[in-house]
């Protein structure tokens, strides 16, 4: 039977390419290209990986979001996936992340079985890391987040994973079925190739709530736990202060002070 | 949802994260930060520390010293190892018992692998890797009006709003965001390490120890954790460097860069250069910041004896946070720095070398 893995991806805004409206203080994303997420593109080329080696894998790609998140999708499909299904509806929009994992969760099931599932980490827009585990949660899987290296038995089912740490890493070994997220050092995403982007048997399909069966009492604004109360840009970055002091070791410390205060450091 | 009686849910809980019997510093930091929110609370809000672990009891001692009140300390074998199972169900139970209002997590690589795990079985939000936090409205005015460019005009400073607003950075730091969690119990954040104050601990200071035994069996963990290896500290790539310390021609000569290793080794960074300190044969071009070289984005650089020519602005000028070294109060470099440092590198950096670590207790002096 063919080994089943399904991919999350989010398209988002180029964050490096936003900037700030001095006067409005508003974001500006009028011509910043949407990607596909970072994280998002290790965890696909990862599940590519196996389907090199074992190549009656199948790729499902999920995503959730407005219908141009297709050309995103269009992307993975040319990167090697086999088929992408579009979660886009209304009743979803305005979802915390919470209501991301129900929304996302009930288009996993929706999918049907499936043997692992890869997402990234964190999404580098609401840059929360909290929708892989949350789906994890809610599909009752287990889970390793920050995953740097992956290898899978020849028996599709033991896995050993590095989980990256701040001072080092843990060694884990898991079974399937589970939930992986990937960070920008488990490997190098491929570029789209000819074929893939020529072969049209792949689909995209684009489903809405009542598709997926979703319960509407909980996706979208109203049903999210967390609401945003307030938001703003930081305050513009000023001219710099020259530090001033009597001797070296003065300024030295009035330096350190500051960097401290502004928990620079 | 099931509607929630508000008035049962008190008292700021903190997971205090452990490894390997020691405390995080972020637990510590966040019990001073969970004392600071429950004075604005009530009087009788307390602190609570939540403990995990195996035989981890002795730490119960900092935690009051830190500023809890009381610990839930939670013990078992099988908790020795943090695992998402484990640690997810023995402290989504426990808050089931106990019904907290606030539970912070250190945004470590642990605490955002459980809290959301443990947000979702407690049906409740969580905001994420939380710079700031604020109970009363006019402590978040107060907050908004010396960090922000928000109009406080809409917010009554009287309000009796006692809700959590959690300030986090999204978009990659370009955009600011409040979030609160108007509905639901416990509300939950992650907060970035180094952000919140620790409290001056109190020597010998005692509280309530609230043992909580767990229900956990072996095969309530699905994973198994085969080692885990702490990494000497690699040679970390200009890239990844969260403080690079660089220098140019400046330096007059190749043995300078030694001073600069040590101060890398000091700050715990990595040693950049200019075009010219490696055209001139003094470091290896893997070394060289700017058009031509690499570009970087750390927390912090410091620029020694560097002029800021425009190929070399490019490759390091969106740092968070750029000091300048360097003799001439005119090089450009010093219109783009954040700090400038007016002086001699050679006189200026063994003094930074040597206050490095007297940093926190400068500060905290000055805060007396
Ligand atoms: C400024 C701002 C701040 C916010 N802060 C919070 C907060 O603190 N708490 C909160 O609960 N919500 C918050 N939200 C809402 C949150 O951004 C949304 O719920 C979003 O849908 C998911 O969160 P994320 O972008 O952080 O994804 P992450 O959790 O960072 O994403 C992790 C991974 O999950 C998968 N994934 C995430 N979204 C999708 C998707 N739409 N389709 C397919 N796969 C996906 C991807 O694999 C991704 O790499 C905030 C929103 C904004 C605009
Ligand atoms: C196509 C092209 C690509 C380039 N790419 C790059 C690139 O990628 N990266 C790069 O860096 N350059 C690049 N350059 C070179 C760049 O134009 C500059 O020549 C170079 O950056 C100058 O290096 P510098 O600042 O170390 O030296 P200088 O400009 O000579 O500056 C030395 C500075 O040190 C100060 N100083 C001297 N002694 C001391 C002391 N004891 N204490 C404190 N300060 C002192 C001086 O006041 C002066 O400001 C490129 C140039 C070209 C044309």
């Amino acid at each position: 039977m063919a080994f089943k893995i399904i991919v999350c991806a989010k398209q988002v805004p180029d964050t490096n390419e936003i900037k700030i409206n001095p006067e409005t203080g508003t974001l500006i994303r009028d011509g910043v290209p949407s990607i596909l997420n970072n994280d998002d593109a290790n965890a696909l080329e990862e599940a590519l990986k196996i389907k090199d080696k074992h190549p009656d894998t199948h790729i499902t790609v999920v995503s959730m979001g407005p219908p141009q998140a297709q050309e995103m999708l269009f992307e993975c499909i040319a990167m090697g996936a086999d088929e992408a299904v579009l979660l886009s509806d209304r009743a979803v929009g305005g979802s915390d992340t919470w209501a991301t994992s129900n929304a996302i969760t009930a288009a996993i099931k929706k999918i049907g079985d499936f043997d692992l599932i890869f997402a990234g980490r964190q999404a580098i827009d609401g840059d929360t890391a909290q929708v892989g585990p949350q789906i994890a949660e809610k599909l009752e899987l287990p889970q390793v987040t920050y995953v740097e290296e992956f290898e899978i038995a020849d028996n599709m089912k033991d896995i050993t994973v590095k989980r990256q740490l701040e001072d080092g890493y843990e060694l884990i070994k898991i079974q399937t079925p589970c939930m992986l997220t990937a960070i920008k050092e488990l490997n190098e995403p491929r570029y789209m190739s000819m074929k893939g982007i020529f072969n049209k048997e792949k689909d995209i399909k684009v489903i809405n709530a009542a598709d997926a069966e979703i319960d509407l009492t909980i996706v979208g604004l109203k049903a999210s736990p967390t609401n945003v109360y307030r938001s703003f840009t930081p305050k513009p970055k000023g001219k710099g202060i020259t530090v001033e002091g009597d001797t070296e070791k003065d300024v030295a410390k009035t330096l350190l002070i500051d960097l401290k205060k502004k928990h620079i450091i | 949802m099931a509607t929630i009686n508000f008035d049962e849910y008190k008292n700021v809980w903190v997971f205090v994260e452990q490894r390997d019997g020691k405390l995080m510093n972020v637990a510590l930091e966040l019990l001073g930060e969970g004392r600071r929110l429950a004075k604005d609370i009530a009087e009788d809000t307390k602190v609570c520390a939540v403990l995990v672990g195996d035989k981890v009891e002795h730490l119960a001692k900092e935690c009051f010293a830190y500023g809890a009140d009381s610990v839930y300390l939670i013990e078992d074998p099988l908790l020795k190892n943090y695992t998402t199972d484990g640690y997810t169900k023995v402290i989504t139970d426990a808050a089931n018992q106990f019904k907290p209002d606030i539970f912070l997590y250190g945004a470590t690589h642990i605490g955002r692998d459980l809290a959301p795990r443990v947000a979702a079985r407690l049906n409740t939000g969580l905001t994420a890797d939380c710079t700031h936090l604020d109970v009363s409205v006019a402590g978040y005015i107060k907050y908004a009006e010396e960090n922000t460019t928000l109009n406080t005009k809409s917010l009554d400073p009287n309000s009796p709003d006692k809700g959590l607003k959690m300030t986090r950075p999204a978009f990659g730091g370009n955009l600011m965001a409040t979030i609160v969690c108007p509905r639901t119990r416990p509300q939950m954040a992650t907060v970035r390490p180094g952000v919140m104050q620790k409290m001056e601990p109190i020597e010998g200071a005692t509280g309530e120890i609230v043992k909580v035994t767990p229900e956990i069996k072996a095969s309530d963990i699905k994973v198994e954790i085969l080692d885990i290896v702490k990494s000497a500290k690699e040679l970390v790539s200009l890239t990844d460097a969260n403080i690079i310390c660089s220098a140019g021609r400046g330096l007059g000569d190749a043995s300078g860069f030694e001073l600069m290793q040590k101060f890398a080794d000091k700050v715990g960074g990595v040693v950049g250069a200019s075009r010219a300190a490696v055209d001139a044969g003094w470091i290896g071009h893997d070394h060289q910041v700017g058009q031509t070289g690499t570009t970087v984005k750390p927390t912090i650089y410091f620029a020694c004896g560097i002029s800021g020519a425009i190929q070399h602005l490019a490759g390091m000028q969106s740092s968070d946070c750029i000091v300048a070294i360097n003799k001439d109060p005119d090089s450009p470099i010093m219109e783009i720095a954040d700090y400038a440092i007016v002086g001699d590198l050679y006189k200026v950096i063994p003094e930074i070398i040597a206050e490095w670590d007297n940093a926190e207790a400068l500060y905290d002096a000055t805060t007396k």
